[in-house]
């Protein structure tokens, strides 16, 4: 008794509360989108065939672990943090000898049992008591460059490593680790460079090339009218302006079609392209020509997966076609609809009222996760609650405007609703050690 | 602990709900903006099926059955789920090779996807659906499917009753508002064409939730969209099928047609086109094959003769021109003339008449006296009262539309052609416009510009059985559940003839009446029946040369209440009461008797049934026809020995001795390219000369062992 009342104090029960709410909303998602009439609704469930009867037993197992991590001592992963990150990036590199080829990225190692495990999945909770461990330093400035760079590779060194091995999706999401160094200092006009290069890129896809030059010197031209004063007394000022002006001309121009033509593969670019609503020219693109050239047909890729995908969720209307009443669902017209497009389901089902009360439930999450952050004592919390919260950002944000069509498709899945072991286990352990850390936040961690 | 940079977790906050707002404002564009997306998935998941209801029926004034609906079956696959059949066993059903079984799974596969059912052979036979339905559990993937055809139970009656066929792209541009598809049947010819309407039914539609490969996963809401089919209305004829066959019967082997009318009630009895065929030759899987035969036979078996031909009536015309002399008043019963070889009335002796003496209008009609009609005929025009033969013309005319010819009747069956009362505006183009009633003479015994179809000839006759009106002639009396198109609505109007007096009729049926005692119809009488009647002979020429003479006949009977009109026409059978007045004559016989009594009138049936006399040139086209297939026929079989005979020259040449390799020029002519134009020559030169005999043994030995 007295051990369990000291498991159980401090312990977020709202931050648990709302886990088990999205991972049930889960399971029945991916009921809805496995169901066919006629067959046993219970039977199914308990067979372990069916993929939300296979989700169920993963959240079972979830839940064995969650209690796992409650029991454990929240010093230990203080302790472990840099030993688990060297152990993360060892996997990674052992993912080139022994990994597995799967749908074309080689990152996963197969454990036997049917059962394989993607070390840059894992590797995101390392990523982040390591980024913790490094940041809560006593002694660290994070103030100096040196530091934020260190950051910065602690970070994107499996980002790099999951692009080499073929994994774009999970890789874009090491970057949301920026979000964690801004909190902690990071200068704000990286924040806005970013911003802005974003948009100049966009527009260069929606744009075209001349009418953007022209604005984009319009642009120019203004501020340097309106700062003309300044610019007089300090000529150093007008050549800033003018180097700008002539980087964004050249991203513009040149940058950009570059990169799509020569780096993207075909299939990349168009995906980009179809996201603004634009036919991409595959024939500039120097690997379908390398391909062309070696005879292979070029398959010319198209947009069928969001259109079928931007169909379920629009066909929801306000409040949807009702439980099981989905006809995009029920006719299997989205593509890799239990894992990375599972938000459709959900979208046609319940339509807009159900989005937004969905959309809310992962919002009320984010903020108690940034809620618990600030009232860490510890550093080492406080970045690491940060980088749960930016991880879970970042999947939702990808995932859902990937569905809705904002966003090119990327195969990253939905946290806790989509199905798949490793994603539920992951996203597990990364609230579960949080909800450890912020039950033990009275205890000076450092 | 450091609390700086605590306003940058409101920026972090704020950046997530900024994000979160876009992903709204996204979602409110895509669910509540846009209804696309809503009728797209529609488009998407929503599988319309017609359900085609059951044919109509179509029943005889006995109320038989001659047309109704049986099941037949089409042997479907799925080509996805056809793994594991045993190919061999079902080729030998089928009677098909393993080349030809995977060409056709890959073409429907190609066609239909290979997910879904698609029409793998399509309505079998008997023997092999019962052969099949044995064996259905070696052929996974295959399964049979029913599908409703028409069925002629007596195998009768194909041109009255018509067929069905596929609708083309012009059918469904016409009838766009009858919500005909691509695949479907409708009626082409015949009733089946005419009380489409009625036949087909009300077709359904069901509704189903399709998935991303087509595949049917359900009802559509629970089918509250959905609605029923409603099965065809069955029509009931006012035809006689025993007569119909026992008019087929006799119209064996001749060209012509038979039509008859019941008089009371304008209900069409019989409607014999010859040469004709059996209705069933078009249903089944033979469809095509029969089709194409049919259509290529220069008797043209497809043609309603009895509607869709026109001619000239002849001699049975003559009782229209003495009806309306009468009527006219330019001549009286007791009106005589005296015929000394032809006509002199117009100069020039024509036409001829056949029998020599003085005639009254009854004995003019029983021996067909041409030169008193002609006579009549001139006096009709040349009537002073009217001014001009312009306008007595015009009377003539009007007589002759009372008695419905001269346009179409409006029976109800479709490509009835209008027949031809030449009008005064056409005489005026030819003859100028003062020409004269000479000019016109050879119309008053039905030849020259008259034209007539048969059925308008028994309409001719039934007017006259009634002494003054008909119904249109019709095939259909009632239709099940009422009228509903009122399309019998113009079958229930009297139409009276013109100005005719009662007496003339008299005078008319004792002239026909003479026809059958005395005169040119003597060999037509029926035993205890008072028939009228009237021959008529036509002289006709094809392309301008002179052909056989068309044989006609004209009746009614009984005389007093008559309950049957009929028409009958042979064509090029020569004189007309030795074919088509015997023929009318045992048709009235079967209908008011109910059968042929006496062994000798049996005999006659019999006897008539086997003349043959399908016109010389129709003859010779078919000798033609036959010959070019039979040639056809020899050159693929030549063809297919050549095929075999190199072959196994080839392989004997592999396997014969060395000392044969010397005969090097041999094996050079054989494996040059074949050439269909000279087989025979080639066929010696790659037989090697000494043995062909033994060759042709040793490929039989292997044909035989073969399997």
């Amino acid at each position: 008794m007295q051990q369990d009342k000291s498991i159980s104090k401090g312990i977020d029960w709202l931050t648990v509360l709302l886990y088990a709410v999205l991972v049930s909303v889960g399971i029945l998602c991916i009921f809805m989108v496995e169901y066919k009439p006629g067959t046993s609704v219970i039977g199914t469930f308990l067979s372990g065939k069916t993929n939300y009867s296979k989700q169920l037993i993963f959240a079972g197992v979830c839940a064995l672990m969650a209690t796992f991590i409650l029991l454990s001592d929240s010093k230990l992963y203080t302790a472990f943090a840099n030993l688990l990150y060297a152990f993360g990036i060892l996997l990674m590199f052992a993912t080139f000898a022994i990994g597995k080829n799967v749908n074309g990225s080689k990152s996963w190692i197969p454990l036997g049992g049917g059962f394989n495990l993607q070390p840059a999945e894992l590797c995101k909770i390392f990523t982040a008591l390591a980024l913790a461990k490094f940041i809560s330093q006593q002694d660290l400035d994070f103030t100096k460059i040196k530091n934020q760079a260190i950051a910065a590779v602690i970070s994107l060194t499996p980002a790099i490593l999951s692009i080499l091995q073929n994994e774009t999706g999970l890789a874009l999401v090491y970057l949301s680790f920026f979000i964690v160094m801004f909190r902690e200092g990071l200068p704000s006009w990286i924040l806005i460079v970013g911003f802005s290069f974003g948009t100049l890129v966009v527009a260069t896809l929606i744009m075209e090339p001349n009418l953007l030059a022209i604005i984009l010197t319009a642009i120019a031209a203004l501020t340097i009218y309106l700062l003309r004063r300044q610019v007089k007394r300090d000529k150093a000022l007008l050549v800033f302006i003018l180097v700008i002006w002539g980087a964004c001309v050249g991203v513009q121009r040149f940058a950009v079609p570059y990169i799509f033509n020569n780096v993207f593969q075909c299939y990349q670019s168009q995906r980009i392209y179809s996201m603004v609503g634009k036919d991409y020219d595959c024939s500039q693109n120097r690997s379908a020509k390398k391909e062309s050239s070696e005879n292979k047909a070029v398959k010319k890729p198209d947009d069928y997966n969001v259109r079928q995908s931007k169909i379920a969720i629009g066909s929801g209307g306000i409040t949807g076609r009702g439980f099981l009443k989905g006809t995009q669902t029920r006719g299997k017209y989205v593509p890799e609809q239990h894992t990375d497009f599972i938000f459709t389901s959900l979208g046609e089902a319940f339509g807009f009222i159900g989005c937004t009360i969905f959309l809310g439930i992962y919002l009320v999450l984010l903020f108690r996760i940034i809620k618990i952050a600030e009232r860490q004592r510890s550093t080492f919390s406080r970045v690491y609650a940060y980088s749960v919260a930016s991880i879970m950002f970042f999947h939702i944000t990808v995932n859902v405007c990937m569905t809705i069509g904002l966003f090119p498709i990327i195969g990253i899945p939905l946290p806790l609703i989509s199905y798949g072991g490793s994603s539920l286990l992951t996203f597990t352990v990364l609230i579960f050690i949080l909800v450890r850390l912020d039950a033990d936040r009275q205890v000076v961690l450092r | 602990m450091p609390v700086y940079n605590q306003s940058r977790s409101r920026i972090v906050q704020i950046i997530f709900v900024a994000v979160f707002l876009v992903i709204l404002g996204q979602l409110l564009h895509l669910q509540i903006f846009s209804s696309k997306y809503k009728m797209q998935a529609e488009n998407n998941a929503r599988y319309r099926k017609v359900v085609y209801p059951d044919r109509g029926l179509i029943y005889d004034r006995k109320s038989k059955a001659i047309l109704e609906n049986t099941i037949m079956y089409d042997l479907m696959v799925t080509p996805s789920e056809a793994k594991g059949t045993d190919t061999f066993a079902l080729c030998n059903i089928l009677g098909i090779d393993t080349a030809t079984f995977r060409k056709r799974i890959r073409d429907v596969g190609f066609k239909n996807s290979y997910v879904r059912p698609s029409v793998f052979e399509a309505l079998l036979s008997p023997e092999m659906f019962a052969r099949l339905n044995e064996n259905m559990y070696k052929f996974p993937g295959f399964f049979l499917q029913d599908r409703p055809v028409r069925d002629y139970p007596y195998g009768a009656a194909a041109n009255v009753l018509g067929y069905l066929a596929e609708v083309d792209t012009s059918f469904l541009r016409r009838h766009k508002e009858e919500g005909y598809e691509m695949g479907d049947y409708a009626g082409m010819t015949g009733l089946e064409r005419s009380y489409e309407k009625v036949l087909m039914g009300q077709r359904g539609i069901k509704y189903f939730i399709r998935d991303n490969r087509s595949r049917i996963q359900g009802s559509y809401e629970n089918g509250v969209y959905d609605s029923a089919a409603v099965a065809g209305k069955s029509l009931h004829l006012s035809l006689d099928i025993e007569l119909q066959k026992l008019g087929e019967k006799l119209m064996g082997n001749k060209v012509g047609s038979i039509v008859a009318i019941d008089p009371q009630t304008g209900g069409i009895l019989c409607m014999v086109s010859s040469p004709t065929y059996n209705p069933n030759y078009l249903t089944g899987n033979m469809r095509r094959k029969h089709f194409s035969e049919l259509y290529m036979d220069p008797r043209t078996p497809l043609v309603n003769r009895a509607v869709n031909a026109q001619y000239s009536p002849g001699s049975t015309f003559k009782t229209v021109v003495g009806i309306v002399g009468l009527s006219e008043g330019v001549i009286d019963e007791r009106f005589s003339i005296t015929c000394n070889g032809a006509f002199w009335g117009c100069g020039n002796g024509k036409p001829k008449c056949l029998d020599r003496g003085t005639f009254n209008l009854t004995s003019a009609i029983a021996h067909s006296d041409n030169t008193y009609f002609a006579t009549v005929f001139k006096r009709i025009i040349d009537q002073q009262r009217y001014g001009s033969s312009d306008s007595s013309l015009n009377i003539f005319n009007k007589y002759a539309a009372s008695f419905g010819l001269g346009k179409r009747l409006g029976v109800d069956i479709p490509s009835e052609k209008n027949g031809n009362i030449p009008t005064p505006k056409y005489y005026q183009k030819i003859f100028g416009p003062r020409w004269v009633s000479c000019n016109i003479i050879s119309n008053s015994i039905g030849q020259g510009e008259v034209l007539t179809t048969l059925t308008q000839l028994a309409n001719v006759m039934a007017t006259i059985a009634n002494k003054g009106w008909y119904i249109t002639p019709h095939l259909v009396d009632s239709i099940e559940g009422g009228d509903r198109y009122s399309l019998l609505a113009e079958y229930k109007v009297k139409h009276h003839t013109y100005n005719v007096p009662d007496t003339a009729f008299e005078a008319v049926h004792n002239g026909m009446q003479g026809v059958m005692e005395y005169g040119t119809g003597a060999a037509a009488k029926v035993p205890g029946i008072v028939v009228c009647g009237k021959t008529g002979t036509v002289e006709n020429y094809l392309r301008g040369v002179k052909q056989k003479d068309h044989a006609f006949f004209g009746a009614f009977a009984p005389r007093n209440s008559p309950r049957i009109a009929i028409a009958v026409m042979c064509e090029n059978a020569g004189f007309g009461a030795s074919s088509a007045a015997p023929i009318a004559s045992l048709m009235i016989e079967k209908y008011l008797k109910d059968s042929i009594a006496g062994k000798e009138r049996q005999d006659k049936v019999e006897a008539l049934a086997k003349v043959n006399l399908i016109p010389e040139r129709m003859r010779r086209a078919m000798d033609s026809l036959a010959r070019l297939s039979r040639t056809k026929d020899s050159l693929n079989e030549i063809k297919q020995r050549e095929k075999e005979k190199e072959m196994s020259d080839t392989m004997d040449l592999e396997e014969r001795p060395a000392e044969f390799e010397t005969r090097g020029t041999d094996t050079a002519i054989k494996n040059a390219p074949a050439t269909p134009a000279k087989p025979p020559v080639k066929r010696q030169q790659a037989s090697p000369a000494a043995l062909p005999d033994e060759n042709k043994k040793v490929n039989n030995n292997r044909k035989t062992t073969k399997p």
